[in-house]
């Protein structure tokens, strides 16, 4: 019996808050979340093992069965020239989520940075980036990024950086917001009067608390990335054919879904839409789980 | 009346007790959980009586109020006991019965009046839906309110109907709370800590009027508040609340004045009585912590920090004793309670003679002006001040009367106007903390009021005291960990607590590492922030000895800024008197309290309630600090002052602060030998 009581008072000095449990145990705890990554990582597994996981070349033609429907041996049914549209909705995964990530990188990096500038250095920066911002948020997402592909040539490597520059302004807005809320706080006075320079005030002691923002923002803006990758995709900017990829075989294959060849343009699409909500679906359990 | 009549007038009479709480019992269900708390609470309040609810916070005050009206949260339930409302059961009720319950019989009225009150409706509409759904019509509503509201003594009603809240002062929004409160005559009123955000002034104008009208109304009161001196003020009964247990009720007077409980006692102890200086007479502290929520101590929920407890207080819970008429208390050992042996660390030395002529910082013409929107605001007015070491330097006024801006202005923080002159060991500082060397940062340093703002959340211990250690001391490696493990040991941290981060320490932890900080470059000045403020009482002592202790061992000098004028007595050795950006009395602390003082030093003694309940109260001030966008002519305190002379002197002339007894200053128009007179006849009066 004494023994529950015996611990010496000293003992509870350490106040049991919320934070009991880590960010990721309560994460596991929400099915939104279980659901969610389940089918972000099948995806994930997709890209990475491509062909490896593919039951057959996504590349191979048959024209002795092309437009075959949805069967035992085309899962998914044939495409117009014969290839297995099962095998190209899995490695097209690759693209479209290498793609999508760079460029989300690409613009949580550069708009964290500009967010974190505006917010606490203020003044000139903080005008000049307002008003870069305001400027992106009047242009629609995709024609900047067209006029910008047409100018330069599409490539890989043109689609992360465009998608990545049209981000940029987007995460640094909200950045910012989460960065002024900071500034009022005492310890950034404290670290004044301890003599630290503004960078390390910036990125040691503003920086790890706007990163729940930054995480939120990141998954956001990565389903508007894998949007946008496959409308460019399907305008025809994006991956360039052969290589599988969503946006562009539901380009090349909706002109036949008035003849009845559904299977080529649903599938490729149903992967789209269930990535998008993956990434939803993660996102919002993660926006929970920081606001608990 | 008699008894006849009363209880031929049906079930409700004045013999029927308005509230009726017996062993109420409330569990959380967190995580899958069930956490108890509250555990077997049991009090009644009579009609016309007003009944106070004190305890700390997680003492599950806030948790008996929503469990009366089933305001629970969804993860809460009753889970057993009884309540009965003039005789009905809010437990039993069905929807319909639970609205007639809340909208006629019982009113509430929160922390805050700001959120209590919506932003988009105005103020004479709010009030006047009360009475529409009393079944009055439109105009006769509108008339009951601005009657309602000319009761809760704002004078102007007509006018302040057609605000919307957030055009009106937190003081006049509290009012019209309680109008609404009230319109709907309730027979019991909840004022849950209705004042806690309110400035003492306002605070004593709340209180008087919640006094008259409970007399006017016949309402019963449950009066929940952490201040101690507040229910000593307002309640008849009052009933201490710990960790979800009523441990000692009883009469208010008798329960303050001869505890028999040793969580009363130790907690009265806590608090800074008149004469209790910080060289002699420290405070008491309850050592150890709040059990955590959900525990299950099967003895007394107060025997792991009690210094009486024996083997029997662990085991069996005590039940209620009888110790007197209508007075009980959940202590074996109820006879022993008052002799509690006291916890308080020794007296400590302070240094015998300071060297008068030895200021650290002098400040000269400090003024500041803050520009809004093409509207300047003067917040602070050509102040003078020096600043000696060892010393602390009280700093007392209302919210908006300058304090924080001059302590800002002294660390750098903010950059004062033109010509004003911060001096440190006699050379100029610079006006921002920026272009500050070194040596001068190290001497400046602050404690914050709010230590969760204070310190990073993302930072652990360890990085948030040893970075002035490496930054301004200029320490590293092993003699940095020597230090820290030093500073550490002074603030009476523990070694275990390096590696947390803030948010896993309790509020006292916290700012002992804020002063850890505060102290790690070895500083000369240290400006206190209502570094208390955000505490328990029993906290608070502790951190108070605390902030003794290290005065005496580094010599440190203190800018002490307190709305709680028995905690600047306590520490201060000198006080300073701020009205809007002006100093109006600056003396040593006992001549200051002790009097002749400013008359707004006067009204700031008054407005403060004293457990004991001793004090006189002489003056009331009128209303709210004008702004300073829009200072009143030659004296600014006159629009306020209760004792300005009729000669019209105090609206067109300013009076200087001019010495009227040595190193006693003060700015008033009326002549010292006055003062003494006006403020000692009435006292004599009392």
């Amino acid at each position: 019996m004494t023994d529950v009581v015996a611990a010496p008072a000293a003992e509870v000095t350490v106040a049991r808050g919320r934070g009991a449990l880590p960010a990721w145990r309560l994460l596991l705890r929400r099915p939104t979340f279980i659901v969610g990554a389940a089918i972000l990582l099948f995806w994930v597994v997709c890209a990475v093992f491509g062909h490896l996981v593919a039951p057959q070349d996504p590349l191979a033609q048959s024209l002795l069965a092309t437009n075959k429907g949805p069967s035992a041996a085309h899962w998914f049914g044939t495409d117009q020239l014969g290839r297995d549209v099962f095998s190209r909705v899995l490695v097209g995964a690759r693209s479209i989520l290498v793609i999508a990530f760079f460029a989300t990188l690409l613009g949580t990096v550069a708009g964290t940075a500009l967010g974190l500038a505006m917010g606490y250095l203020g003044g000139v920066i903080d005008i000049v980036g307002g008003r870069l911002v305001e400027a992106v948020l009047a242009l629609p997402l995709v024609i900047v990024a067209f006029l910008f592909i047409v100018a330069v040539g599409p490539s890989t490597l043109t689609v992360i950086i465009v998608i990545g520059l049209v981000f940029t302004p987007l995460i640094a807005r909200t950045v910012r917001s989460a960065v002024l809320v900071e500034r009022q706080q005492d310890y950034l006075a404290s670290a004044r009067l301890l003599g630290e320079n503004r960078s390390y005030i910036m990125f040691i002691e503003v920086l790890p608390n706007v990163l729940p923002v930054v995480l939120v923002e990141f998954t956001v803006r990565l389903g508007y990335a894998i949007f946008a990758i496959a409308s460019l995709s399907f305008l025809g900017f994006g991956v360039q054919p052969p290589t599988p990829d969503w946006g562009a075989d539901i380009s090349v294959n909706y002109g036949v879904l008035p003849a009845g060849y559904w299977w080529m343009t649903l599938f490729p699409a149903l992967a789209i839409a269930s990535l998008v909500v993956a990434i939803n679906l993660v996102t919002d359990s993660i926006e929970q789980v920081i606001a608990s | 009346m008699t008894a006849t009549e009363t209880a031929a007038a049906g079930s409700v009479d004045d013999l029927t007790p308005t509230l009726q709480v017996e062993h109420l019992e409330v569990t959380h269900r967190v995580r899958g959980q069930d956490r108890r708390a509250l555990r077997d609470v049991s009090f009644q309040i009579g009609r016309r009586e007003s009944y106070g609810l004190v305890g700390e916070s997680g003492s599950g005050k806030s948790t008996v109020a929503l469990a009366l009206t089933r305001y629970l949260p969804r993860n809460g339930r009753v889970s057993g006991g009884r309540i009965s409302i003039n005789g009905q059961d809010p437990l039993a009720m069905d929807a319909a019965a639970l609205r007639e319950l809340r909208a006629r019989t019982v009113s509430m009225v929160y922390q805050e009046p700001g959120k209590a009150l919506n932003p988009s409706i105005r103020v004479g509409r709010q009030v006047a839906e009360v009475y529409e759904v009393a079944g009055f019509d439109g105009s006769a509503a509108q008339d009951k309110a601005e009657a309602m509201l000319r009761t809760v003594q704002i004078s102007d009603p007509g006018r302040v109907m057609g605000l919307y809240p957030h055009q009106i002062s937190g003081g006049m929004a509290q009012r019209v709370v309680i109008a609404m409160a009230l319109a709907a005559e309730p027979s019991l009123l909840i004022l849950d800590e209705p004042t806690t955000a309110l400035d003492a002034t306002v605070e004593a104008e709340v209180l008087d009027l919640v006094a008259a009208l409970r007399e006017d109304f016949g309402a019963s009161v449950l009066f929940i508040s952490h201040n101690l001196a507040v229910i000593a003020k307002m309640c008849d009964r009052v009933g201490v609340l710990y960790a979800g247990e009523l441990l000692e009720e009883g009469p208010a007077e008798q329960v303050f004045q001869e505890p028999r409980h040793p969580y009363t006692v130790g907690l009265l102890r806590c608090i800074p009585r008149r004469g209790q200086r910080k060289d002699a007479g420290r405070l008491d502290t309850i050592p150890g912590f709040l059990p955590p929520p959900g525990h299950t101590l099967p003895g007394c929920v107060f025997a792991p920090r009690c210094p009486i407890a024996e083997e029997r207080c662990r085991e069996a819970r005590p039940p209620a004793f009888p110790v007197g008429p209508a007075r009980s208390s959940r202590c074996y050992f109820h006879d022993a309670a008052s002799d509690l042996p006291t916890n308080a660390p020794p007296d400590i030395q302070l240094p015998a003679t300071r060297d008068a002529a030895e200021p650290v910082v002098t400040l000269q013409h400090l003024s500041k002006t803050f520009t809004h929107g093409g509207e300047s605001v003067r917040a602070l007015v050509g102040v003078n001040l020096s600043l000696e070491r060892g010393e602390t330097l009280g700093l007392v006024g209302e919210s908006g009367s300058g304090k924080t801006t001059l302590a800002r202005a002294l660390l750098g923080l903010i950059a004062p106007d033109e010509g004003s002159v911060v001096d440190l060991d006699g050379s100029a500082l610079a006006a921002q903390a920026r272009r500050r060397p070194r040596e001068q940062l190290k001497a400046l340093q602050i404690v914050f009021q709010n230590p969760d703002s204070a310190l990073n959340r993302r930072h652990t211990v360890r990085r948030l005291i040893s970075r002035p250690l490496s930054r301004l001391a200029g320490l590293s490696g092993a003699r940095l960990q020597e230090r820290l493990m030093d500073l550490v040991r002074s603030v009476r941290l523990e070694e275990r607590h390096l590696s947390l981060r803030p948010s896993q320490l309790s509020g006292g932890l916290k700012q002992r590492v804020a002063i850890a900080r505060a102290f790690g470059g070895g500083p000369r000045i240290v400006v206190c922030d209502e570094p208390t403020s955000a505490l328990d009482v029993s906290v608070q002592a502790a951190i108070l000895n605390l902030l003794a202790d290290l005065q005496a061992k580094e010599q440190v000098t203190y800018m002490f800024i307190s709305h709680d004028l028995g905690v600047v007595r306590y520490l201060s050795d000198r006080i300073a008197v701020l009205y809007l950006g002006k100093i109006m009395e600056l003396g040593p602390a006992e001549t200051v309290f002790a009097g002749p003082h400013h008359p707004y030093t006067e009204a700031l003694l008054s407005a403060v309630p004293s457990i004991d309940g001793q004090r006189a109260e002489r003056i009331r001030l009128q209303g709210e600090i004008p702004s300073a966008a829009d200072p009143p002519s030659g004296c600014v305190f006159h629009t306020r002052c209760p004792r300005r002379l009729p000669t019209g002197v105090c609206e067109t002339s300013d009076p200087p602060l001019a010495e009227v007894a040595p190193g006693h200053l003060m700015s008033c128009h009326i002549p010292i030998d006055q003062l003494t007179i006006l403020q000692r006849t009435e006292q004599d009066g009392d």
